[in-house]
């Protein structure tokens, strides 16, 4: 048997973008759609919240997708099965609520097409109507076209450089859906704040209701240090414990941009010490 | 004074009567320099060398009814104890300290002995009293230097088991008398480190974390199971909890952030003193990029409230390097609920004091960056429910402080993650605390017990750890007769009959 939080399996999706397969069957037990962990590394490392790609009770496997954009998901990738992670707390945060709203569209840009799909999956269990958009800067970087087309009625792909798919952006593909096929009865969104933020726009204006997942910075995520906290509606939210997921229509985007670019003069510092500690070779 | 023991010495002061005692003058621990130790994170006060114990204990006068004992929360042996080191006797000291207390380097530390047991000690009528503190602190000191720390026998197995919620010193506290009987204990912590907010919250300067990790060794010693990363509530409920254990105790603390709710505290730099003290302590973001934890780096920086968290979020930020570090706080110093001796600290280490004060609204720059705080000056009219004289805003006297960064620390309510997710559990719907008969620690839901800062909102580490104990004789009462209905455990009804106790 695996020992706890061993790394079973490090694959990579697309550049930077790695799937992990770790050992957690309590965690992957209980996860439900929706929910994150937060892992550490080892002794000096930061705690990382990761949303759940997916989990298998019977495996005990759980599943992460994470692209590179620091010195600690960097470190990351150099992870190679049978190392172990330090920590793995979760499954953290609320779960999506799944109901049956009649027609949704998922709509999943760059990276965060791998939280979209334990999404996508149940909505479609529950006897909805799924309409995947995907979205990807180029053909290269996306990932789990496949996965997705599994769970739902209908998949479109879009690439911002039409180098596949459809040549334009994710709000672009959901305006002609509208137009095509009517508002659906509800859009779950999960990508970048920027992508949220203008999928957000044109639902307001077309008034369907839209579910996001937000990532602030976090650090314990168990609701004690108030770090990830957000604007929704005018109120002050703890994303990790009364999130991640919220209503859009209600989301202060640009506050949480601004929050999410705190420490990048520090993220910066950290990421080129790294880049000089791997090419002199203090790193291997 | 030398380090060796000075056995005529010893002997001389044996001899001395009360009289000459009382001339003895309260020894005080010799600290590390101000100007030195705003660099670094070094503990402030190294400790009494042992001849200087020696002579401090032998100011006691070993009172008939010491009131020392009745003003400590876990009532410790204190004349017992003091008498030992007074005779040079610190192997025997520290036994005596641990019958009672098996956390002696962290009470030592924190405990507001000013406002316990040396509050109420004889000689402090006259002059000083006996600085029990400093002593707590130096057995437990000897002990752990002479390298070996005795492990507390365990009992023979009851065959019961309990899981105890929080590894703060509540959850340790109760884990350690548990296993004393013999049950099987399990520690359930939602981080990745044990001692709650000894480890996250207390900073390193006041309260090394090497002398807590070596105080929960012992209680792995014991053979406690300490379970991290578990989120009770979202990995399991204590509903699922209680049917693997007998009995559960919640030691969940009180975690949960307040915020003032004025305009810009969502700003990019204003931090909960909570995410500010863990991210510096739990995560040794003072080492980044060591750690990869980031923290500020501020130069001015803004510190809201006058507890000990505040103190601790204010010397935290200068030793992170700010060049100025305001506490702005909405009464007079003489209402400052923090220890006296850590606004002496903070008052030596340059912390600049603005009572009453109070920030109204934060103000931030084109990236959403806090840069300045409007502040009101404040002044004290009638006495309110406290009894301390309420603040009220000076019209008119809005003014404005450049600051980069602000640590909001106002206080903590208990994290509700718990209390929601239990069924059947009853909580103050006012403060958000678990109802807790504070005579029996028994909760309104049947098998589940609540202590510390969770039954009675943010206290102090030494009525946690006393919550701990009178838990555990309670759990040892229910696992024995399986009675769940009592007002009093035996032995411990009131001569005269109270008002029931509930959680204050
Ligand atoms: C900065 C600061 C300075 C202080 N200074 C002093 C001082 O000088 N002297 C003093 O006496 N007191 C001081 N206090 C107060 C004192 O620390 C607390 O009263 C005491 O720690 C309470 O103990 P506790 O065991 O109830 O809870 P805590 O110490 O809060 O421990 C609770 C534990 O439970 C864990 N937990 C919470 N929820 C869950 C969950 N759902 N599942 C699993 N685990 C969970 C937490 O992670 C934590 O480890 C200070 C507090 C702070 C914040
Ligand atoms: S009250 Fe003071 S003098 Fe009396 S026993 Fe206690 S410590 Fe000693
Ligand atoms: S991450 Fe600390 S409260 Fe949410």
């Amino acid at each position: 048997m695996p020992q706890q939080n061993e790394v079973l399996e490090n694959t990579v999706l697309a550049e930077k973008v790695n799937r992990y397969r770790i050992f957690a069957p309590e965690i992957a037990s209980h996860r439900k759609a929706g929910q994150f962990v937060i892992i550490r590394m080892d002794e000096n490392g930061e705690r990382i919240p990761l949303t759940i790609a997916d989990g298998d009770a019977k495996t005990g496997v759980l599943t992460l997708v994470v692209q590179s954009v620091g010195k600690s998901t960097a470190r990351m990738t150099r992870l190679k099965p049978g190392e172990r992670l330090l920590d793995v707390v979760g499954p953290l945060g609320s779960p999506t609520h799944i109901d049956r709203f009649g027609t949704v569209v998922v709509i999943g840009g760059g990276i965060g097409i791998a939280p979209a799909h334990p999404i996508a999956q149940a909505l479609r269990a529950a006897g909805n109507k799924v309409i995947s958009i995907l979205g990807a800067r180029t053909k290269s970087l996306l990932i789990m076209e496949e996965d997705m087309r599994r769970v739902s009625d209908e998949v479109v792909v879009c690439t911002d450089d039409g180098s596949y798919g459809k040549h334009g952006l994710v709000t672009d593909v959901l305006k002609e859906l509208i137009a095509a096929q009517g508002k659906p009865d509800l859009v779950f969104a999960i990508g970048p704040v920027i992508m949220m933020k203008f999928v957000v726009k044109l639902t307001k204006e077309q008034q369907i209701p839209t579910l996001v997942s937000l990532n602030p910075i976090m650090v314990d995520g168990t609701g004690m240090c108030g770090g990830c906290r957000v604007s929704v509606g005018g109120e002050t939210k703890f994303a990790c414990v009364e999130g991640p997921e919220f209503d859009g229509l209600k989301v202060d985007f640009e506050e949480l941009m601004k929050r999410q670019a705190f420490y990048r003069e520090q993220e910066r510092e950290a990421m080129e010490r790294f880049e000089h500690e791997c090419q002199i070779g203090l790193r291997v | 004074m030398s380090d060796k023991l000075d056995q005529n010495e010893i002997e001389r002061l044996k001899g001395l009567s009360n009289k000459d005692r009382y001339q003895i003058p309260r020894q005080t621990m010799p600290e590390q320099d101000p100007h030195e130790r705003r660099k670094n994170f070094r503990e402030v006060p190294h400790g009494l060398p042992p001849m200087t114990a020696v002579l401090e204990a032998n100011r006691c006068i070993r009172c008939k009814k010491p009131g020392c004992v009745q003003g400590c929360p876990v009532g410790i042996d204190i004349p017992g104890f003091v008498g030992l080191v007074a005779a040079g006797d610190f192997l025997g000291g520290i036994r005596k300290m641990k019958e009672t207390n098996m956390l002696p380097a962290i009470c030592g530390r924190v405990c507001p002995q000013e406002e316990q047991c040396e509050k109420v000690c004889v000689t402090g009528k006259k002059g000083k009293p006996v600085a029990i503190g400093r002593l707590e602190r130096f057995v437990a000191d000897w002990e752990r230097e002479q390298g070996k720390m005795e492990t507390p026998l365990v009992g023979k197995p009851s065959g019961k088991s309990v899981g105890v919620v929080g590894c703060g010193p509540a959850g340790l506290t109760v884990a350690i008398d548990l296993r004393r009987a013999g049950h099987a204990v399990t520690i359930y912590e939602a981080l990745h480190a044990p001692g709650g907010v000894l480890m996250y919250g207390i900073p390193e300067f006041r309260l090394p974390k090497k002398i807590v990790a070596a105080e929960v060794d012992v209680v792995s010693r014991m053979g406690v199971e300490i379970r991290y990363d578990y989120v009770v509530g979202k990995l399991e409920t204590v509903d699922d909890l209680l049917k693997k254990h007998d009995a559960i105790f919640l030691g969940t603390g009180a975690g949960l952030p307040w915020f003032m709710g004025i305009p810009g505290e969502n700003l990019c730099g204003v931090y909960s003193a909570n995410e500010y003290l863990t991210r510096s302590n739990l995560m040794r973001a003072y080492d980044f990029p060591n750690c990869d934890t980031p923290i500020a780096r501020s130069k001015r920086v803004a510190v809201v409230g006058g507890g000990n968290v505040a103190m601790d979020s204010a010397r935290t930020a200068v030793r992170l390097g700010a060049e100025e570090v305001y506490l702005v706080y909405r009464r007079s110093e003489t209402e400052m609920p923090a220890r006296i001796e850590e606004i002496h600290h903070a008052k030596e280490e340059g912390i600049i004091f603005k009572i009453l004060h109070n920030p109204v609204r934060y103000i931030g720059d084109d990236k959403g960056r806090v840069k300045q705080v409007e502040c009101v000056r404040m002044e004290l009219g009638e006495p309110d429910a406290s009894g301390r004289r309420r603040p009220i805003v000076v019209k008119g006297s809005e003014f404005l402080i450049d600051v980069d960064t602000v640590v909001v620390a106002i206080g903590n309510g208990p994290n509700p993650l718990v209390p929601r997710t239990t069924r059947g559990l009853d909580v103050d719907p006012k403060k958000g605390t678990v109802m807790t008969d504070l005579n029996t620690m028994r909760t309104s839901k049947k098998g589940v017990f609540a202590g510390g800062d969770i039954a009675i909102g943010a206290a102090t580490v030494i009525l946690a750890m006393g919550h701990g104990r009178k838990a555990a004789r309670s759990i040892n009462h229910y696992l024995e007769t399986g009675v769940w209905d009592i007002k009093y455990l035996p032995g411990e009804e009131p001569k005269t009959e109270q008002p029931e106790a509930k959680g204050q």
